[in-house]
């Protein structure tokens, strides 16, 4: 009973954000997993509705309570389109935190976490092991998206199509940089990312091969860790904290003017949740940390904005490639940013950009959300391999790694033969044999 | 009890249809108005208008109070369910059965989302006028049961004006059929008349007969700025005196220019005293000739800024202003009590010279905005729900905001309904006599009283 006072202590301390909600119901628009269901449990309004009753002790059973929260993308559509301009995801992320400190962590997810995740050396270590193994367990079923399925039945797995780990992750093909300004006079720290570097090594390559042609200094260090968002997620901020801690070592004192990355998960987390979870922490430990958020920026964003990247002047022969952009939610609807990774797509005249319909709703992912809920995961990203494939286009961008193991999973699992890629690799082949 | 009871609409809505776990009893226990929940026995979620049929006669049999629910938008309580009744849900029930363009009308399932509709309405070269400002999220069952406007009222009027007919269940699952898909119709009772705007209270709507018109060839925005209120409302006069209808004649008040101004830095005057935003649409001739003349009476009252929109992306910003009037209010403080009395156009100074004294009188913080050219105000009363001394202030000073309206010959609700925020005012304005023989006449229909209790009449 102790614990459920401090759970409504710790819900009492949000007051002042669940109370922002007017009830109007207009997040019902725009609420992915809510399109699906129907049920006002999983619409913002009903999950802070939620969290009201809980903190008034008007419900006495939290359990139902942290189901209906772990139901959400945490894709911030509702946050974006909110009237009065509730913030829905740290009400979400801070009430995760608390629900956790109430249950504790699931097992599973401890293990992954706390022994692996906190720690990116033996993290490195044993995902690098398991890539030499996976063809083991694993079978190739698209050569043109390059996924994957299990070949014997796995419970995580299921039926899914993925990406398998890279041959050898990005940390292991490129060596540890430190490089000054070059004729740009800019220099980036390049944060990778989890999925790059295991999964997406290409597009770790894509980054560096741009900045070297542009004449951009890159420190790029290896023992990064995880950005913290699949910790934090879930509820467990201790890991989280641990992880940004990490980071902020590697990353604090470095001489760069910008800080990279080709993940737009990992942007708006650095960009927003790391200053938003700094509340506890010492000022001059907060300082360093909202300084390090305001200067992390989107590939695209800092190669359009800051490099001032134009369309190559490259011979065109035949008719240009069908390329359609997904809109990450970390991007758009956090961020604000669209216009720059088309951009980048545009710069590259062998493509051509068609829109899809709804660009910019969520793919489904959501990070470990796709884990949990793997069957509303899958009928969000049907809707959106639907308008891909609907386009006509041969190539699917995005900014995300995440959509981009979603996406991936939808075409594949639909026998679609498209190229999933980012934005920067698609730079990058102009650059390619000049 | 309520483990006996989930079977027994397991039976008639299917197992994962019944919703009665703690947590899904209090997700259908509000609505969008600021009232205290109440928490219901159960909500069902039928997915054929046989079932919905059911669930009404087995209410009716068991004698529970049920509560139809859309998107539960409704900003006087009328979708807040009696304690330990059912809420039927109408999102399964969401098919747009036809849209014929020859005869003009569509038929609707009443779960249909009222954007949805209008979108796919214009898809076919039609025009579905009524936009309440939920109508992204609502649905137009509940349009019709709330009998809800908009910003195009003055011209195009309201729900009401496009329903046609419907078929619905009375209180003992039997299906009522009225009106039909002929502009001309005299065939039977006016019944489907009397079900728009009865909030829930004589009957469950099943399909929905909507008139379709043509859209509009053209149309033009202007926004015009004023340094005095009483040259505003002269303006809105002189223009209906001018025979000019236009499609939307939107009002700003000071507090709320000023608010909008700061969080969407629109460009607006902070000094002003009174926004216009007006726009007129018809045949292209037409639309030049009467913007024109808009914009010479704006120019000859004294309008200290005209804003005509050249293109469509000048109108949208002259939109953008009135579209973030309620956002930028609502961001103020925690509470936002949105209220919708009405007058007739020409008593809006008296009105707005009202509310700036009962806001005054009562030390409450009071936006104004609203639909200038049908009367329908929306004071905007910002507060802490939690502060019991302020709301006790606002719940007086609504008080007043109603007798004032009544003074100058309005009514409570222009759009919201009564619901059971306002149902204790009606015998203000309409008299014991009329709630008598609205309460007899819901006696003759429901005996039980099952239907959407304490709405409209009171308990």
């Amino acid at each position: 009973m102790s614990e459920m006072r401090q759970l409504v202590g710790l819900l009492k301390q949000i007051d002042d954000q669940l109370v922002a909600c007017m009830r109007c119901g207009m997040c019902q628009a725009v609420c992915p997993i809510y399109a699906e269901t129907g049920l006002e449990g999983h619409v913002a309004r009903g999950k802070i509705a939620l969290l009201e009753c809980l903190a008034d002790e008007v419900i006495k059973d939290p359990a139902g309570v942290k189901e209906r929260l772990d139901a959400c993308l945490l894709c911030g559509s509702c946050q974006a389109n909110c009237p009065s301009g509730v913030k829905a995801l740290d009400i979400f992320l801070k009430a995760r935190a608390f629900l956790t400190g109430y249950y504790g962590l699931p097992p599973v997810k401890r293990a992954i976490f706390r022994g692996l995740l906190k720690n990116p050396r033996f993290f490195d270590t044993v995902l690098g092991i398991a890539s030499k193994f996976q063809g083991l367990f694993t079978k190739p079923v698209n050569d043109m998206l390059g996924s994957s399925c299990a070949r014997v039945f796995s419970d995580l797995i299921g039926g899914r199509h993925f990406a398998p780990l890279a041959g050898s992750a990005l940390h292991e093909a490129a060596a540890e940089r430190d490089a000054p300004r070059g004729f740009s006079g800019l220099k980036v720290a390049f944060f990778y990312g989890c999925v790059v570097d295991k999964m997406f090594p290409r597009i770790g390559e894509a980054v560096l091969t741009v900045c070297d042609h542009h004449g951009v200094g890159v420190y790029m260090p290896h023992d990064q860790a995880c950005c913290g968002i699949p910790a934090l997620s879930s509820g467990d901020r201790e890991t989280f904290e641990a992880l940004v801690a990490h980071n902020m070592k590697l990353f604090g004192e470095a001489d760069f003017d910008v800080l990279v990355t080709p993940c737009a998960t990992c942007t708006s987390t650095i960009k927003k949740l790391w200053p938003l979870m700094a509340e506890n922490l010492p000022e001059l430990t907060r300082f360093k940390i909202r300084e390090m958020a305001a200067k992390v920026k989107d590939i695209s964003e800092f190669l359009i904005n800051d490099v001032g990247v134009v369309p190559a002047d490259l011979p065109v022969s035949g008719e240009p490639v069908a390329v359609t952009y997904h809109d990450p939610c970390h991007l758009k609807k956090s961020l604000g940013i669209s216009a720059e990774p088309r951009a980048l797509v545009a710069a590259n005249p062998r493509y051509k950009l068609v829109e899809m319909d709804g660009a910019d709703s969520c793919c489904g992912s959501g990070g470990s959300f796709t884990l949990q809920h793997y069957d509303l995961s899958k009928r969000i990203g049907k809707h959106k391999r639907d308008n891909i494939v609907a386009t006509g286009a041969m190539v699917a961008a995005t900014s995300c790694p995440a959509c981009m193991l979603q996406i991936g999973d939808m075409l594949s699992q639909a026998g679609d033969k498209l190229v999933i890629k980012h934005p920067v690799e698609i730079y990058a082949e102009t650059l390619a044999g000049r | 009890m309520s483990n006996h009871l989930s079977q027994k609409f397991e039976e008639i809505v299917g197992k994962g249809n019944v919703l009665a776990s703690e947590v899904d009893r209090h997700s259908y226990s509000y609505d969008a108005a600021v009232l205290p929940p109440k928490l219901p026995a159960l909500a069902v979620r039928p997915e054929t208008p046989e079932a919905l049929g059911r669930v009404v006669k087995t209410c009716n049999e068991l004698g529970l109070p049920l509560t139809v629910r859309g998107s539960g938008t409704n900003l006087s309580g009328g979708t807040i369910p009696s304690v330990g009744g059912v809420v039927a849900l109408t999102g399964a029930l969401n098919k747009i059965i036809e849209i014929n363009e020859a005869d003009m009308y569509a038929v609707v399932q009443t779960g249909v989302i009222t954007a949805k509709f209008a979108t796919e309405v214009a898809k076919r070269g039609l025009f579905y006028p009524p936009d309440p400002g939920s109508q992204a999220v609502s649905t137009l069952g509940g349009n019709v049961a709330e009998n809800a406007g908009g910003l195009r009222g003055l011209k195009y009027g309201v729900t009401k004006d496009y329903v046609m007919g419907m078929s619905f269940y009375d209180v003992d699952g039997e299906l009522v059929k009225t009106g039909s898909r002929t502009v001309k119709c005299v065939t039977g009772m006016n019944l489907h008349g009397l079900m728009v705007g009865s909030e829930g209270t004589l009957g469950v709507f099943n399909e929905i007969i909507l008139k379709l018109v043509p859209p509009p060839k053209a149309s033009k925005a202007m926004m015009a700025i004023f340094d005095d209120l009483g040259k505003a409302s002269e303006t809105v006069a002189a223009i209906i005196a001018a025979k000019i209808v236009p499609a939307t004649l939107e009002y700003m008040d000071d507090f709320t220019i000023r608010t909008v101004e700061d969080f969407a830095h629109a460009g607006l005057p902070t000094d002003a005293k009174a926004l216009l935003l007006i726009e007129v649409d018809g045949h292209p001739a037409q639309v030049e000739d009467e913007a024109a003349e808009v914009e010479a009476i704006c120019k000859r009252i004294g309008a200290t800024r005209i804003q005509v929109a050249k293109d469509a992306a000048e109108r949208n910003k002259v939109w953008e202003a009135r579209r973030a009037a309620l956002s930028a209010l609502a961001r103020v403080r925690p509470t936002t009590v949105l209220e919708d009395a009405t007058v007739p156009r020409s008593k809006i100074p008296a009105m707005i010279g009202a509310l700036e004294a009962i806001a005054a009188k009562y030390k409450l913080t009071i936006g104004t905005f609203g639909h200038a050219g049908d009367g329908n105000l929306h004071p905007t009363i910002l507060t802490d729900k939690r502060d019991h001394v302020e709301y006790a202030r606002v719940e007086a000073a609504i008080d007043e905001i109603f007798d004032v309206a009544l003074s100058l010959g309005g009514t409570l609700s222009g759009e919201h309904g009564i619901g059971t925020a306002k149902s204790k005012y009606m015998v203000k304005e309409v008299g014991l006599g009329s709630i008598q023989y609205a309460k007899r006449l819901k006696a003759a229909l429901d005996p039980k009283g099952i239907l959407n209790p304490g709405k409209i009449t009171g308990e």
